[in-house]
């Protein structure tokens, strides 16, 4: 056979591999660093305490329209320091949120897969309770809890948590069965290994991703979900405060001090967008065929 | 034979319940129909049939994966444990299955070496790279893929860890079930050699389980040929595929290809009847190109010929009945 000479497409170097973040996830990880940080060292570095009243200083603007460096980002119709607020809601809401997302995945995700494990009497529990959940408004159901139980914090972020459980029940469950049904699944669990270790060691993390995204899905919906109970005055009660709380308060003055709105709005929007491209790259990571 | 068998089962029967459309009764389909047979060490059986004559589950019942709704399935002269007691995950270390699709049999987030060496960690014996190193060397893999996903390998590589992970546990049975048909044609020799190098190197019993009759030929030591959940038809490979007894045997190898043969394929009639719908009398006799009134009365036994001894259900090569004359 003659030798042929050799193809351009041998000589091409091999693609390289991924190096280094994209620069969306670069920000969202800075983003979401300094926001820890923030929520950590919120005593620390807040300038005022967050209700600490500046009464000569009213609704004053922020530094760049007016405002002084006493303010920076200028005071609310109390004289109270929004950037202090700021960084004692962005604590709150933080801890509400990531608390809340964490209560309810997992336990969507045990139910789920013990639905998937046992079946029969269990699953057709674990399918009412999901068909439960997912037919009463969760409005009236937190009402109803924070009128009969009264406000706490823990309280209401047990109730957040059981916003979004049935979607992992769900996802768990149909998961783990189609897993077990044929495929991998099936195969360890005739090599002999037991049913912790099927579900832990291999359904687990081959459904994870798709639970990344679910949890990153319903963060921003739980960081709504406190403004809206917070703005209806079930949520953060004051004289704590939210960033949900305070964009439903600073909304009297949207037309004469905007700021006292737009700065928690702000922080909203970038969290809840670097959590989403935060999760969606993690779930490209987790999985060892899309490099 | 002499020696007592591994694993032997009777009269395995196993029943599905399904609905036709939305109010429809619940009909019966009888998957695997009063199968028997028995699987010695060192010997292969194979067992061949059209796609959803019950193969598949025969093979999943022998191995005590499912439950069989009845008959029964002896190792080693006991009985069989209830899947999932610790008695039965126990055993799985004596019997392993090799799954028709590679890729779907491993977890896709594990290097294969995590997934050979986890039937030893399962039954607590040492796990060690070496033996995973030993163990890939021995189905032909070289030891540093151990560190590859299943996506990074070939078909064929991805079979071959998959035997490697059955082997672990240096098993007395390994199940295959249709292990060559997803494969090219090249691979296929490849992995079929493999097979038989391997079972003379261990001496495992093997229940091969396909449709390529070529293949079952090569490998086995018995053959058995099933029609919708029975065993029609079972003897020496070489008997029974050069001079099949049975109807539907017949048919079946007859559809071998052939390079210069001349002899027309038999094809039969209608299509492979519905399994809720079981025909009266011999299931077979609606296609069977010379069925008789009495085929269609009484379904025929699995038993020896008179002549030779070989098994066979049906009444026209039992000589029960007699080929009434060509018109």
């Amino acid at each position: 056979m003659p030798e042929a000479p050799p193809s351009p497409i041998m000589l091409a170097p091999p693609r390289a591999r991924r190096q280094g973040l994209p620069p969306l996830v670069l920000f969202a990880v800075g983003w979401l660093g300094l926001m820890l940080g923030v929520a950590l060292l919120a005593n620390v570095v807040s300038p005022y305490a967050y209700t600490a009243l500046d009464l000569r200083n009213r609704l004053s603007p922020p530094i760049g329209f007016g405002g002084t460096t006493a303010h920076w980002l200028g005071t609310d119709e109390l004289g109270r320091d929004v950037l202090s607020r700021l960084i004692h809601s962005i604590r709150m809401s933080l801890l509400i949120a990531f608390g809340a997302t964490l209560i309810g995945a997992v336990v969507g995700t045990t139910l789920g897969l013990l639905a998937a494990q046992f079946r029969g009497l269990v699953e057709q529990a674990v399918l009412a309770l999901v068909d439960f959940s997912a037919s009463l408004p969760f409005l009236i159901l937190a009402l109803a809890v924070l009128a009969f139980f009264g406000n706490s914090l823990t309280l209401f972020v047990c109730l957040l948590g059981l916003h979004a459980w049935e979607r992992y029940a769900r996802i768990a469950r149909g998961l783990a069965i189609s897993a077990g049904a044929q495929g991998y699944a099936a195969a360890v669990r005739q090599l002999g290994a037991s049913a912790w270790r099927v579900q832990l060691r291999h359904v687990l993390p081959n459904i994870a991703s798709t639970l990344i995204v679910s949890m990153t899905l319903a963060f921003p919906e739980i960081i709504l979900l406190e403004s809206g109970l917070s703005f209806l005055g079930l949520g953060v009660q004051p004289p704590a405060t939210s960033l949900g709380s305070m964009v439903g308060y600073g909304r009297e003055y949207l037309s004469r001090a905007p700021w006292i709105l737009l700065s928690p709005a702000a922080v909203i929007v970038l969290t809840t967008l670097s959590v989403s491209a935060l999760g969606d790259w993690l779930r490209d990571r987790l999985d060892p065929s899309l490099d | 034979m002499s020696e007592a068998p591994l694993l032997e089962a009777r009269g395995l029967l196993r029943r599905y319940g399904m609905r036709r459309g939305l109010l429809g009764r619940p009909v019966e389909v009888r998957a695997v129909d009063g199968v028997s047979l028995s699987l010695h060490r060192g010997r292969t059986l194979g067992l061949v049939g059209e796609s959803g004559c019950g193969k598949s589950t025969t093979g999943r019942l022998v191995l005590g994966l499912e439950p069989s709704d009845g008959g029964g399935v002896a190792w080693e002269g006991r009985p069989m444990p209830p899947p999932g007691t610790p008695a039965w995950r126990a055993l799985r270390a004596r019997m392993q299955m090799v799954f028709q699709d590679p890729l779907g049999a491993l977890d896709r987030r594990l290097p294969i070496g995590a997934q050979v060496a986890e039937p030893l960690a399962i039954h607590g014996l040492p796990g060690s790279r070496d033996r995973v190193a030993e163990l890939l060397r021995d189905v032909g893999l070289r030891p540093d893929q151990a560190a590859r996903y299943p996506h990074e390998l070939s078909g064929g590589q991805r079979q071959r860890a998959v035997l490697a992970r059955a082997l672990a546990t240096a098993p007395a049975l390994l199940v295959c079930d249709e292990p060559i048909s997803a494969l090219d044609v090249s691979i296929q020799a490849q992995v079929m050699n493999l097979l038989t190098e391997l079972q003379a190197r261990h001496g495992m019993a093997m229940l091969f389980i396909s449709h390529d009759l070529r293949a079952v030929r090569q490998v086995s030591h018995r053959v058995a040929v099933m029609y919708l959940g029975r065993i029609v038809e079972a003897g020496k490979p070489d008997a029974v595929l050069q001079d099949p007894a049975h109807p539907y045997a017949r048919a079946l190898v007859s559809a071998i290809p052939h390079p210069g043969r001349r002899q027309a394929r038999i094809l039969l009639p209608g299509d492979p009847p519905n399994p809720a719908d079981r025909p009266a009398g011999c299931a077979f006799h609606p296609r069977c190109p010379m069925a008789v009134a009495l085929c269609a009365r009484e379904a025929p036994a699995l038993k020896p010929r008179p002549g030779d001894g070989r098994l066979v259900a049906c009444h026209l090569a039992q000589g029960d009945a007699t080929l009434p004359k060509a018109a």
